[in-house]
């Protein structure tokens, strides 16, 4: 084990955690709504809308049947308009948003369906809006649900981010493709998936504990 | 309805599509409620009686027919104007259906910060309201750590916090333990009485109506069968629904073997006296009981008993004199074969 090699493995865990975690920020931004639209708006929820549901579930679906590695190298010219390049870590957090949002959607819409209905009931009879509603009943209550499913999304994130590593992604994927897969370094290779293993461990283990803290139906 | 009315119902019909075929939960239902009182809305599972109180605030759209809130016809109204209104009817419900991420306080104040009222201002009444409902010590405490009983407490306070003018409990004690239930009904005609909130009661049990409800109506199918004084459709049920009610089901059940029952429903006075022991002294035969069910309703003593009515036809009509000479009301039957 060499310097060189710690030095590279450090900045790999730095890139994977900067594409794992500015992606599933902003595949956050884009799920959180999405999932709450194509929630409300189906068959019980509290704006009905079949056509604003159909396509907006079938956008969700469509991105979700295609394998994560066929969509990176498809939207490699939207890639390239939205970043400028397409390798690299920066590169890659664009096709990990996209194949991440819908996944987040699907996540955050099964949180939502774990809310008592009759709680969104007893709000509705009270005369709140469905902004409201959405605001003030549905997520706070579903958010201890909500921090699992980030957690849950996060490991597969991060599945996807190590993937990217073949088609020219940064990170422990990239380092592990290289040194492991076309130089036959297993060794570098077994470092890299402990580190990966380590690396959802950590995820898990913070996401858990903060679901204790801030759920009050156990305590 | 010794007052106006505050609620009236007109040929009020809820339909559902359920897989392609239509089941009629309401049917042609026309109801007042009056200003003030306790109206109870008794029947079956499956009667419409949930259906009835949610259409009562719009949170199931009646198929046909109208609402009335005051003067205003609710169907015709708009969204904005609706959540108004709602604010006006405060509801609970048998899974009290509190807020589970916010303490009881947040829970009581949900109501207000969505009307839009002022932090403090919303805590003050929150805190007024709690010791309404005797939990000032409970605050801070989440909805997981209460019991049914003070989940129920929270409920009946959150749903009071904008001063409505009614309140619709849909089940409010189903849930509950009698003890429990019991103290929920008093804290019920307690706000009844002090604050003049009419209260609208859906129940499937007789107990609940008799302790305090004014006036009943009895739902079957989903139409209104038999509506009146709680105590003239206990005395002197018309509808075999009311009957099936006020005799428990295992009541009937033990009564079904062939043998004939005699219902005897007697009030205040009478109950006091030695009526069993009196009328077998008068006549001679010995009386079986099969049930029996009497209780303290607001300040009066109600009670029924079920008798095993003698199989001859002279001692029958011994007994039937003795209750009418004693003036106790009964009939014969109940539900037996």
């Amino acid at each position: 084990m060499t310097q060189e090699l710690w030095e590279l493995l450090g900045k790999g865990i730095l890139e994977t955690l900067y594409m794992v975690l500015v992606s599933s920020a902003v595949a956050y931004v884009i799920g959180i709504p999405l999932g709450v639209l194509v929630f409300v708006t189906d068959t019980g929820g509290i704006c009905r809308n079949r056509a604003v549901n159909f396509i907006f579930g079938g956008i969700i679906n469509l991105v979700r049947s295609v394998p994560f590695l066929i969509l990176l190298v498809a939207i490699l010219p939207f890639t390239r308009l939205v970043v400028g390049t397409t390798i690299g870590s920066t590169a890659t957090i664009v096709p990990l948003v996209a194949a991440a949002a819908p996944y987040v959607a699907r996540m955050v819409e099964s949180s939502l369906k774990e809310v008592d209905h009759g709680v969104v009931e007893a709000a509705q009879a009270m005369g709140s809006s469905n902004f409201q509603i959405i605001y003030k009943v549905l997520l706070p209550e579903a958010k201890p649900s909500l921090v699992v499913g980030a957690t849950i999304s996060l490991a597969t994130i991060l599945g996807y981010s190590a993937m990217a590593g073949f088609v020219g992604g940064g990170g422990l994927g990239a380092i592990a493709t290289n040194y492991g897969y076309y130089r036959y370094d297993s060794e570098t290779m077994l470092i890299t998936v402990l580190l990966l293993v380590l690396i959802v461990q950590l995820f898990q283990e913070v996401g858990l504990r903060l679901v204790n803290h801030i759920d009050k139906r156990i305590k | 309805m010794s007052e106006d009315r505050i609620i009236k119902l007109e040929h009020l019909s809820k339909k559902f599509q359920i897989k392609g075929t239509e089941v009629t939960a309401v049917d042609q239902v026309d109801l007042e409620v009056g200003r003030g009182e306790i109206f109870g809305i008794i029947g079956f599972s499956g009667a419409g009686k949930s259906t009835l109180v949610r259409c009562i605030n719009l949170l199931e759209r009646p198929t046909e027919g109208a609402v009335y809130f005051d003067d205003t016809d609710l169907m015709s109204v708009g969204q904005a104007e609706l959540k108004k209104i709602r604010q006006k009817m405060g509801m609970i419900f048998q899974q009290f259906n509190l807020l589970e991420q916010r303490n009881v306080i947040d829970n009581v104040c949900y109501p207000l910060e969505i009307a839009g009222v002022k932090k403090a201002e919303r805590l003050e009444r929150a805190r007024e309201l709690l010791k309404i409902v005797d939990l000032s010590e409970k605050e801070k405490a989440y909805p997981s750590r209460l019991s049914g009983g003070q989940k129920q407490r929270v409920a009946i306070a959150r749903a009071l916090a904008t001063n409505p003018e009614v309140l619709l409990c849909d089940e409010a004690t189903s849930a509950l333990d009698p003890i429990t239930t019991k103290s929920i009904l008093e804290l019920l005609k307690k706000i009844n009485q002090d604050y003049g909130v009419t209260i609208i009661v859906i129940t499937h049990e007789m107990k609940v109506a008799e302790r305090i409800c004014d006036r009943i109506a009895v739902m079957s199918e989903g139409k209104v069968v038999e509506c009146g004084a709680v105590k003239e459709i206990f005395l002197n049920p018309k509808s075999d629904t009311a009957r099936r009610l006020i005799l428990s089901d295992d009541q009937i059940d033990e009564s079904g073997q062939g043998r004939k029952v005699l219902r005897i429903a007697f009030d205040g006075q009478s109950s006091f006296e030695p009526f069993i022991s009196s009328m077998t002294v008068h006549t001679g035969i010995m009386i079986n009981i099969l049930g029996a069910n009497t209780e303290n309703i607001g300040g009066k003593a109600y009670g029924q008993m079920l008798i095993e009515a003698p199989k001859e036809e002279a001692s029958l009509q011994k007994i039937k004199e003795f209750l009418t000479e004693k003036g106790i009301y009964f009939e014969e039957g109940g539900k037996s074969a």
